[in-house]
Order: structure tokens, then sequence, then C-alpha cells
């Protein structure tokens, strides 16, 4: 018999007024019981609905049942089948709008805590398995991967996995893409992260970072140098500014440079050197998942008021749907429909305050989502010392810039064949957010594969 | 990781490393920059590549000592390595096509400045090498710029060289004297920067300024090195760090780069304190 609970098993989380001040994971994760018992409520739909909401096709209900019989770690198995960073999807994938929002469970009820399992199945294993490093036949092919996002990771693993040689080059000094510098420690343990590279490099993956692919060396001199194929996935690093008065201010921070001095440098560490403003009160301009991992970074760095300045409504926001809720609970003040104007300067050009209009809903726009328009004198100032602008990254240009033949749409984003990931210089392959632009882990992950499965198509055909 | 070569005190508070680093050295030009990281709990901190040697696979680096992360690497010696060597990084200076030049170095600048007066003058450019320094006993590179240049005229602060005055007095008496300059090319302090756009400014001078930002990761990533240049924003790491000396907005750039002043004093007072430690315990 199924658990016909219509509530998700809840997910035991540290206190929001004791997780606010620390940069411990939030969320604590299932025991065995709980994930038992929430697996328990999967019905074992004919027609799986819920796999088709997930853009890798993770086999679901067959991991559910793996775990409700207590084999956690064929359950793991069976999510690695066709997601290679379980760990890390458990924990960031939007699913509301993916595998759980087509949970037959989720008419009446809430839907299958599909996410939460998945991480229960892969924290299990990081425990208690063991990954037994096959040995597959090298093929004798090189393949180059540039960046070690999801994208790139993912492509290299799966072409490891076919016996391709491949070596990863990283810009930073430390693998993982966002998952290293932009997600914070309390959403996703860098541990974790450091554990899925370390597997990789265990099935004979290299990893050079400290790489800057472009200036170091060229698209065309890796070609020379004899790898056979490459594949591009930079991911969407240039930070958006606004382009209004103020942004100059010393205080006013791309949520970029916020977080990567947080994560990546470890500001956050009194043993690491790396600078940070520790600020009273913040404005953290945006709605996404970065704005309110800025936001809750700020609080963290001991922020008394922190404040998200977004110009639409709440249910417009692009952010997971948990995040905006975590943010809450933590005491994030959330300025809805309202748009900030100027950053207002001290006498030290230090940033003294924000300007903000409010907006209200007019036409839809588009999108389909209603466009927000300034009311008319309704502007007022929220005194701050810091403003974190988290409105959007774009593709960092110093690929396409330094590889001939590489074309990009007018956003920078890398052009390729939708199903194989072909860009139109023979032989580079692309995906993730070079290539849609600021999107998901998944999505980016998906990309990896549909290229890796490409190139080894490409390399078989010329031989 | 990245081996020191060489390690060799310009004066006090300069030093020169040539590192091992063959694939930056195959690649480096003038203007372009290395980001560097001693160890693991250490900043990101960018330095310009002051010389390269494409054969021997190396990249030499000046650096003035002036705070913690400075501090840590001044203590490393030859035969020990860097964690983290980045680069080449930056667009490289495109200075062709000039006729006359003049080059100033102020202070720590000169480092930066020595490759464009050499690359200026390898290409055929006439160049008066103009250098400030506080005092006669901290100049550094004197023979290298003597070389990479026609003339080359030292000033100091306290007049100890028997040449009292600063780097802008020298120039403005040069375009007085009908020197001719279709370029200046200003490295220093941000204040000397602005002083010598100042001063070109009314005669039309091109000149080309290097602009030294805090930076992170020094490939477009961050914005935290972001200036205002004509109006615009722009990225110094991957749009510079040369800019048109008539377009920067100093005042902006000067109070960015005081951001973490009051963290970065007493990381640096810290440090030392703690060295201070180690020795009266050893
Ligand atoms: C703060 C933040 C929070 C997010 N939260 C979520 C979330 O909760 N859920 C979710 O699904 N998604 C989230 N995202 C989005 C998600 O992280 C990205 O969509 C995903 O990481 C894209 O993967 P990628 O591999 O394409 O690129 P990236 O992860 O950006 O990795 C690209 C890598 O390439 C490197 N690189 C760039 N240029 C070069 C070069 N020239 N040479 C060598 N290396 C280079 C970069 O340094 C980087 O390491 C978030 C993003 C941010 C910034
Ligand atoms: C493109 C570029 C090229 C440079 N080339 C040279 C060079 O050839 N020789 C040289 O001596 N110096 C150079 N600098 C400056 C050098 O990076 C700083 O002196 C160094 O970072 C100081 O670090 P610190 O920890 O010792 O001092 P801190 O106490 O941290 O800082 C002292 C001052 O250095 C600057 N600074 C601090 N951190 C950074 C950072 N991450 N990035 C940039 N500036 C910072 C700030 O203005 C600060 O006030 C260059 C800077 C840039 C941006
Ligand atoms: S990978 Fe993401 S979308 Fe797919 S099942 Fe797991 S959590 Fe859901
Ligand atoms: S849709 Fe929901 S209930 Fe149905 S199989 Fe998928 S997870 Fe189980
Ligand atoms: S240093 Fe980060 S964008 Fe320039």
């Amino acid at each position: 018999m199924p658990n016909m609970n219509p509530k998700k098993t809840p997910m035991p989380e540290q206190e929001p007024c004791i997780r606010n001040k620390n940069f411990e994971e939030v969320s604590l994760g299932y025991t065995e019981d709980m994930a038992k018992s929430e697996a328990e409520r999967c019905l074992h739909c004919k027609n799986q609905p819920c796999v088709k909401g997930c853009p890798v096709g993770v086999h679901i209900p067959d991991f559910l049942k793996k775990i409700t019989e207590g084999d956690y770690e064929g359950a793991y198995h069976t999510i690695k089948l066709t997601n290679s960073l379980p760990a890390v999807c458990g924990r960031v994938c939007p699913q509301e709008s993916q595998c759980e929002h087509n949970c037959v469970r989720g008419i009446k009820g809430e839907p299958v805590g599909i996410g939460r399992l998945e991480r229960f199945a892969a924290d299990w294993h990081m425990k208690h398995g063991k990954d037994e490093a096959e040995k597959v036949t090298p093929n004798g092919h090189r393949v180059a991967v540039v960046g070690a996002g999801p994208a790139g990771l993912t492509c290299a693993g799966d072409l490891a996995a076919l016996g391709y040689s491949v070596t990863v080059f990283e810009a930073l000094h430390a693998a993982g893409g966002v998952l290293m510098y932009g997600i914070p420690q309390f959403r996703l343990p860098k541990e974790i992260v450091q554990k899925e590279i370390d597997a990789l490099k265990e099935k004979g993956v290299k990893v050079e970072t400290d790489m800057v692919i472009g200036k170091v060396f060229s698209v065309d001199e890796l070609f020379e140098s004899g790898f056979e194929a490459i594949f591009v996935g930079t991911g969407a690093g240039l930070p958006n500014f606004m382009n209004i008065p103020g942004e100059g201010l010393v205080g006013v921070y791309s949520a970029n440079e916020f977080l990567t001095r947080v994560n990546l440098m470890k500001a956050y560490k009194p043993e690491y050197d790396t600078p940070i403003i520790h600020p009273k009160n913040v404005a953290v301009v945006g709605g996404g998942n970065v704005a309110m991992d800025a936001a809750r970074t700020a609080l963290r760095l001991g922020a008394e008021n922190v404040h998200i300045v977004y110009r639409r409504a709440e249910e417009q926001m692009p952010a997971r749907r948990e995040e905006v809720h975590h943010a809450k609970e933590e005491g994030v003040i959330f300025d809805l429909l309202c748009n900030p104007l100027q950053i207002l300067g001290d006498e030290n050009g230090r940033v003294g305050g924000i300007e903000c209009i409010h907006m209200e809903l007019g036409e839809a726009d588009a999108s389909g989502r209603r466009r927000p328009v300034p009311v008319e004198g309704s502007n007022f100032t929220i005194p701050v010392d810091c403003v974190v602008m988290a409105i959007g990254n774009s593709p960092n240009p110093l690929i396409r810039s330094t590889t001939e033949g590489l074309e990009a749409n007018s956003h920078g984003c890398i052009v390729v064949k939708d199903d194989t990931m072909e860009t139109t210089r023979e032989g580079v392959y692309a995906a993730g957010d070079a290539v849609s632009g600021a999107a998901t882990v998944i999505l980016a992950m998906g990309g990896g594969k549909d290229a890796a499965r490409s190139i080894d198509n490409y390399i078989r055909s010329k031989e | 990781m990245f081996r020191i070569l060489q390690k060799r005190k310009l004066n006090d508070s300069m030093t020169l490393m040539v590192i091992d680093a063959p694939y930056i050295a195959k690649k480096a030009q003038a203007g372009e920059f290395i980001i560097l990281r001693v160890n693991e709990h250490g900043e990101r901190i960018p330095l310009t590549i002051a010389d390269y040697d494409r054969e021997k696979g190396t990249v030499t680096i000046i650096y003035q000592i002036v705070g913690k992360t400075t501090m840590i690497l001044d203590r490393l010696n030859e035969g020990d390595a860097l964690l983290d060597f980045i680069g080449p990084l930056g667009k490289a200076s495109n200075l062709t096509g000039y006729k006359k030049a003049a080059v100033i170095g102020g202070g720590a600048g000169c480092a930066i400045a020595y490759p464009q007066a050499k690359a200026l003058h390898a290409q055929g450019t006439k160049v008066d090498m103009i250098a400030g320094f506080r005092s006669q006993d901290i100049v550094i590179l004197e023979d290298e710029m003597r070389a990479a240049s026609d003339n080359l005229t030292i000033m100091t602060d306290d007049g100890s060289n028997g040449n009292k005055g600063f780097v802008t007095e020298a120039l403005r008496s040069n375009i007085e004297n009908g020197a001719g300059y279709d370029l200046v090319v200003a490295i220093g302090p941000l204040v000397m920067m602005r002083a010598v756009c100042n001063l070109t400014k009314p005669y039309g001078i091109k000149t080309v300024i290097s602009m030294n930002p805090i930076m992170i990761d020094g490939t477009g990533m961050c914005g935290g090195c972001r200036l205002t240049v004509g109006g615009k924003t722009k990225f110094a790491c991957v749009d510079g760090p040369d800019f048109d000396g008539h377009e920067v907005d100093f005042d902006e750039a000067i109070k960015r780069s005081r951001t973490y002043f009051d963290m970065e004093r007493e990381a640096a007072r810290d440090y030392q304190c703690h060295l201070m430690e180690g020795a009266n315990n050893a």
C-alpha cells in the first residue's frame, strides 16, 4: 500500500534563526525511515509522467522502489544511469518545474519529494557505497573540454567512460564552475562537488586548472596539439549591470564577485586572506537563485537588514520555490514590484542608499509575463551600505572572440545544432550556459551528455 | 606548481622573480599580466608580466611589497613554488605607429612601464623615459630602462639624485621644449597618472595609462575590476588594463581602489606581528 499522506515527509532543517548565522548546510537530509516513507508515496504510474519532466530522464519510479526496499546503493546506481551528479541535482534542481511538477501526487496534494530522495540516495552512497572505477580500454583518441562546470564535467565523464583520453581545462584555480564559485556552501557543500570531481579524476579524466583557453592556448592550438574534438562549456559568467547612476560606488558588487569572494575565495573563513565588506544593510537586486543566494550570504556575513529588490511580483520570480521560502524564513525582506533608479553615495564614494520606484503589472509582453511599469512619483529610498546586482549573466566573450568560425547569436550565446550540439566550427561542440544563456545545472548536464554522444559519433565516423 | 627560478631584491620594497611558466612564456606580450596565488589561503593578486623568455619558458614579475600577500610572496625563495600562476591575461598593448613617445613610470610603476618602453623602442619609436622615485636609493631597473629608451630622466621627490621634482615637471619641460610626442604612456599611482593626463590633455597628446583596480578572476567574470571609461563601464582585466587616460574616471577609480583599505592594513599588521612573534620564539 502506498503512503497516502498528501504532504511530503518534512526534511529536517537547521532552525532559521540559527542557520542564518552560519554557512553549514540548511537542509539536513532524510533519515532512512523518512526516505522509505516518502518513497512509499509513489504510485508507480504506468506512463511515468515524472520521468518526462526530468531533462535527463532519471528512472524515477525505479529508484524510488529501490529505496522502499532498503536497497539504497541500488537506488543510487539507478539514478546514475542517466544523471552523473545526483548529489548536486537532488539539492539544486528546480524540481517544482521539472520532475515534481509532473508528479501525479501533486494534483491533490504535494508531489513525491523526488529531489530529496535523489539527494538521500546520493548521500547514502557517498557515506557507505564504493565507487569501483571500472576499467575501460583506452580507445586512443583525445578530447579537450574547456570549462569545468556541470556541462564540461558531464561531457568529460561520459567520454572517459567510452575510453577517450579527456583533458578538462579550467580558467579558475578550482574545478566545478558555478557549483564551486556561485552556489553557496549552505546550499551545496563544496566537499560534495569536490568528491564528484575526484571521482572523475579517478576515472582518468585530467583536470588542468589555471588554464584560460583563448589566452594560454587557442582552440586552434588545442587541435594542433592532438585533440581531435573540443567541447566548450564555458558557462555564462559575464555579470550584467543595470547601467544606472552609482554602480561605480564602493560597496556595489556583482553577485558573481560577492559570491566568488565568499565561496571560491572563502572570505567567510578567518584563515583565508580574501577581504569582503561586512555590510549592515544590503539591497540585492534581482529575483532568481543568484539573488536569493546573495541575500542569504549577506545575512550570514552579519548583515542586519537584507532586502530583495525585484521589479516583478513573487509568482514571477525565477528562483526555486524552496530558496524563496528559506530566504523569507531567514528574515530577508522582499521589496517586490520595485525597481532601482540610482544608487546614492556618501562623500567617500561609498554606498549610502538605493533609490527605487514602485511598479505595477501592465500588459503581458512577448514572453507572456505581465510587464512591470513604474508608478509615477512613487520613488523611495532604502538606506543601505551595500548593493549586490543579481540581474543576470551573459556568456563570456573570451572563447568566441579568439576562435575563428565559432558563431554566436546577438546575446553572445554560441550557436549549436539542437540535437548534436555541433557548433559552426568542425570538431567543436558546446553546451550549457555558454549556449543557452544562464539556465540550470541539469540542462547544462543534459547538454554535456548530448555533446559527448555526438563527439563519439564524430570521432568514430572519421576512423 | 610554478617554481621560482630566480629572486633578486631591487630595493628595500621591490623584488624581481623569474618564474617557471612555459605555457605563459610562449604567449606573453607587453601589457599583459598574470594572477597568482601563493598558497591555499592566499588572495589572488594580479602582477604585470615584466619580461618573458620564450625559449627558457620563464616569466618575470616585479612586485612592490605593500600588503600581506606581497609580504608572503616575498618570504619565498629560489626553489620554492607558487600554487597558482594564471595568464597571460588582459589585452596586450597596441602601441604601433607612433614616432615619438614619452614613457613615464612612477615608483613600482616603472616595472610595468619598462616592458612598454622596451616594446616601443624595439619597433623603432623614439622613446624618452621619465622615471620618478621618492629618492635615489630606491631607484630600480636603471640599466634596463636606459637600454629600452633613447633618453632616460630620473626624477626624485627629495632631489637626492640632483633632479628634484615630479615626473610631470620633466614631462612638461620636454613638451614645452618641443619634444613633439605623439604618444605618452604613464604608469604608476593613480594620482600620478591623473596628473599626467591633466597635463597632456590640453596638448591633445594621446595618453595611454595602465589601470590596476582590484581583481579576482581576471577573466571578466566578477566585474570587480570595472572602471568608467568615456562614460561606459569597462572591465580592466579583459578590456584593459591599458586605457585612454583622457577618458578614465579617476575619482571613481581612486575611491574604489581603497575599498578594503582598513582590512588590508589590519591584515598586514597582523601578519607582521605574527612574524615578529615567530622571531621572538625562535
Ligand atoms: C549563484 C547561482 C546560483 C544558482 N543556483 C542554481 C540552482 O539552484 N539550480 C540550478 O539548476 N541552477 C542554478 N544556477 C545556474 C547553474 O549553476 C548554471 O546553469 C550551470 O552551472 C551552468 O553550467 P555550465 O557548465 O554551462 O557553466 P558554469 O557552471 O558556468 O561553468 C563554466 C566553467 O568554465 C570556466 N571557463 C569560462 N571561460 C573559460 C575559458 N576561456 N577557459 C577555461 N575555462 C573557462 C569557468 O571558470 C567555469 O568554471 C545558479 C547559478 C548561480 C550563478
Ligand atoms: C593589471 C594589474 C597589474 C599589476 N601589476 C603590478 C606589478 O607589476 N607590480 C606591483 O607591485 N603591483 C602590481 N599591481 C598591483 C598589485 O596587484 C597589488 O599591489 C597587490 O595586489 C597587493 O596585494 P597585497 O595583499 O600585498 O596588498 P594589500 O594590502 O591587499 O593591498 C594594497 C593595495 O593593493 C591593491 N590591491 C589589493 N588587492 C588587490 C587585487 N586583488 N588586485 C589588484 N589590486 C589589489 C589595492 O589598491 C590595495 O589598496 C597590479 C595590479 C593590476 C590590477
Ligand atoms: S535530475 Fe533533477 S529533474 Fe531529474 S529527477 Fe533528479 S531532481 Fe528531478
Ligand atoms: S508521477 Fe509521481 S507518483 Fe507517479 S511514478 Fe512518478 S513519482 Fe511516482
Ligand atoms: S577581475 Fe573579475 S572581471 Fe575583471
